[in-house]
């Protein structure tokens, strides 16, 4: 078991039940180290969506066990009682549109997250910039949102899933919107930040572009994964 | 913690000012409607105070002479001069008509008053008071008649020597004084046709007309004539004198009816005023009704706009109660544009009605009360579909 990262075991997840059950997960077993990028590719309806609701913890999983670092987030029920703050603290989200909050500027936009941790406003907005200067983003911290190309967006976007430090990145389909130039960007970005700030990331996609970008890759159909080797161009 | 409710607002700031004003105008018409009310009740208090009536004396089993009518004859006021503590007793009269200037009719209380008397107009804002017996008038301001013009009332034709203001009936419509005995005649007088019939019918009543009686038809006809009849009997009394110890004696041995001014008041503001209070009551209760449901629609539409922004919030972390507030604080500065926007077109718009609107600040203040709780029971709608967003709804399908 990995001290940092993430380490799932036989997690399943059941929808219904008896004769109209739906077995969206039956056995993922997936383990990300600190600072590594992996990729978890499948076609439509083999359960990525699923695997990623509840490694963020918004959906419960029916069985099996999840660890981030060396705390126990799930083992056949949760073993974390405020799951918000786990969410807060220990997730980070990057998704497939930027969803930044429109009437925040780029700089509260990351702020925020510091913030609802009870950090205060001021220490709050430099970690931000810090972020924003890491990002090479800082000329753009009084922007709003509706003013960034959608290559900044989902900078923005990395910088707030990554502001709290957490763990652990999800990143649904982060590259979808963007062009190959961009999307290898985002990518790289979200490698070197993965390797800064010793972070799991895990990126859904089946953007084939960057597919060859990640060092390993979990393919999962129909509720099952497995490992791949993958070329670790961008990320490796 | 930044305000996510004053960041929206301030994002989009037009739209949320031009959804206030909307709401402004609604709560405007809401507290003009409090104002005609308040109006009413102000000039049924302006209608007593200015009668300069200690207590009115009107016909027995009546409530006259604002509420119902009254007659009495025209020398009471001689016997009420004797009552002890009476200091001043006068005859008016109370005739709601139309009168006309020019090519115009002004809807008016034709109030027939003895100069210098209990009646009369308290102020003047410019000319005179009456004068002379016959045909001078003095008009409230809101006739719009103007000093040295002629008005035409019944047949005969009176010239605006004084102007007054604040001179309304209990219905707020204004008064034109005029000379007592002008407005008893106008009370009665008929056109000539119907007084040539009415002396042809006397005259063919036996019992008026007798061969045998020679000046009985001459005296009926001279008694039918004239009109011996006023509405009421103002009194003012002495000092020192209790208007209810006043009251008994004339009550008892005059066999009339006396009303001092805390009953007046009773029955013009209780009474008379009471059905357009409960139809007044009646629209504030809908108009309530209706803000808080634009408020609540307008709220519920914004929120479900950003419902993906909320399913992101929640997904980050955001406590449902920092959720709510920025709803619910939405809600409340809606409300608080809404409540400037209308009392500041309220008061534009007041001077503009017919009758008059009287705004208080204590209305206000109840308004104010009123529109913050509308607005936060409103958000509640926006706040439950909010709360119910699921933060999985940020992760794609």
């Amino acid at each position: 078991m990995p001290v940092k990262g993430i380490h799932i075991e036989g997690l399943s997840k059941r929808y219904g039940s008896g004769d109209t059950a739906v077995d969206a997960l039956k056995d993922v077993n997936m383990e990300v180290a600190a600072g590594e990028v992996v990729g978890l590719v499948g076609p439509s309806g083999s359960g990525k969506s699923t695997l990623l609701k509840a490694l963020g913890a918004v959906i419960e999983p029916s069985a099996g066990r999840m660890t981030i670092g060396d705390t126990i987030i799930y083992d056949n029920g949760w073993k974390i009682k405020d799951l918000r703050a786990l969410r807060r603290d220990s997730i980070g989200f990057v998704f497939q549109a930027p969803y930044l909050i429109p009437f925040l500027d780029v700089t509260d936009n990351i702020a925020l997250l510091p913030m609802l941790a009870g950090q205060s406003n001021g220490e709050s907005r430099q970690q931000a910039l810090a972020m924003l200067q890491a990002l090479d983003m800082a000329h753009r911290a009084k922007a709003m949102p509706a003013q960034l190309s959608g290559g900044e967006q989902q900078r923005v976007a990395i910088a707030r899933a990554l502001v709290n430090r957490p763990p652990v990145v999800l990143a649904d389909e982060p590259t979808a919107p963007l062009d190959s130039e961009r999307a290898l960007a985002v990518i790289r970005i979200l490698g070197q930040m993965a390797q800064q700030y010793e972070t799991a990331v895990i990126v859904v996609t089946h953007d084939e572009k960057i597919i060859p970008t990640f060092k390993r890759i979990y393919h999962i159909r129909d509720g099952v994964t497995y490992e791949e080797a993958g070329e670790g161009r961008e990320t490796g | 913690m930044i305000s996510l409710a004053g960041r929206d607002i301030l994002k989009s700031w037009s739209k949320f000012v031009f959804t206030g004003v909307g709401l402004g105008l609604l709560i405007g018409v809401t507290f003009s409607m409090a104002g005609v009310y308040r109006g009413m009740v102000d000039d049924a208090k302006a209608l007593l105070t200015n009668s300069g009536a200690d207590l009115w004396v009107v016909q027995k089993d009546t409530q006259g002479p604002y509420a119902e009518s009254s007659s009495i004859y025209d020398d009471v006021y001689r016997d009420l001069l004797g009552m002890p503590g009476v200091a001043r007793a006068a005859n008016i009269t109370y005739l709601t008509m139309q009168v006309r200037q020019g090519q115009r009719d002004v809807r008016a209380m034709v109030v027939g008053i003895l100069p210098d008397s209990p009646g009369e107009p308290g102020y003047l804002v410019a000319g005179r008071q009456i004068t002379r017996s016959h045909y001078e008038a003095v008009a409230d301001v809101a006739t719009k008649f103007k000093l040295g013009e002629h008005i035409k009332i019944r047949r005969n034709e009176y010239t605006v020597v004084g102007l007054t203001r604040r001179m309304v009936s209990s219905g707020g419509d204004p008064m034109v004084f005029i000379p007592l005995r002008d407005a008893q005649e106008a009370q009665f007088l008929k056109d000539n046709d119907a007084i040539v019939g009415q002396r042809q019918r006397t005259a063919a009543n036996p019992a008026l007309n007798r061969p045998g009686v020679p000046g009985l038809l001459d005296a009926v006809i001279e008694s039918q004539s004239h009109n011996p009849y006023v509405n009421a009997v103002l009194v003012q009394i002495k000092q020192g004198f209790n208007p209810e110890e006043v009251a008994a004696p004339i009550k008892r041995w005059k066999h009339l009816q006396v009303f001092t001014r805390a009953q007046m008041e009773e029955i013009l503001v209780v009474k008379l005023v009471a059905t357009s209070a409960r139809q007044i009551g009646m629209f504030l209760v809908i108009l309530t009704i209706v803000s808080t449901a634009i408020v609540a629609f307008i709220i519920y539409t914004m929120t479900m706009g950003k419902i993906r922004e909320i399913a992101v919030l929640k997904l980050i972390g955001t406590r449902n109660r920092t959720i709510a507030a920025m709803i619910m604080q939405q809600a409340i500065a809606l409300g608080i544009i809404g409540f400037v926007v209308g009392k500041i077109v309220a008061t534009i718009w007041a001077p503009m009605f017919p009758k008059y609107v009287l705004l208080i600040p204590g209305d206000a203040a109840r308004g104010f009360i009123v529109v913050v709780i509308i607005c936060i029971l409103a958000s509640l709608l926006a706040i439950r579909a909010a709360l119910k967003v699921d933060p999985a709804e940020a992760i794609g399908a």
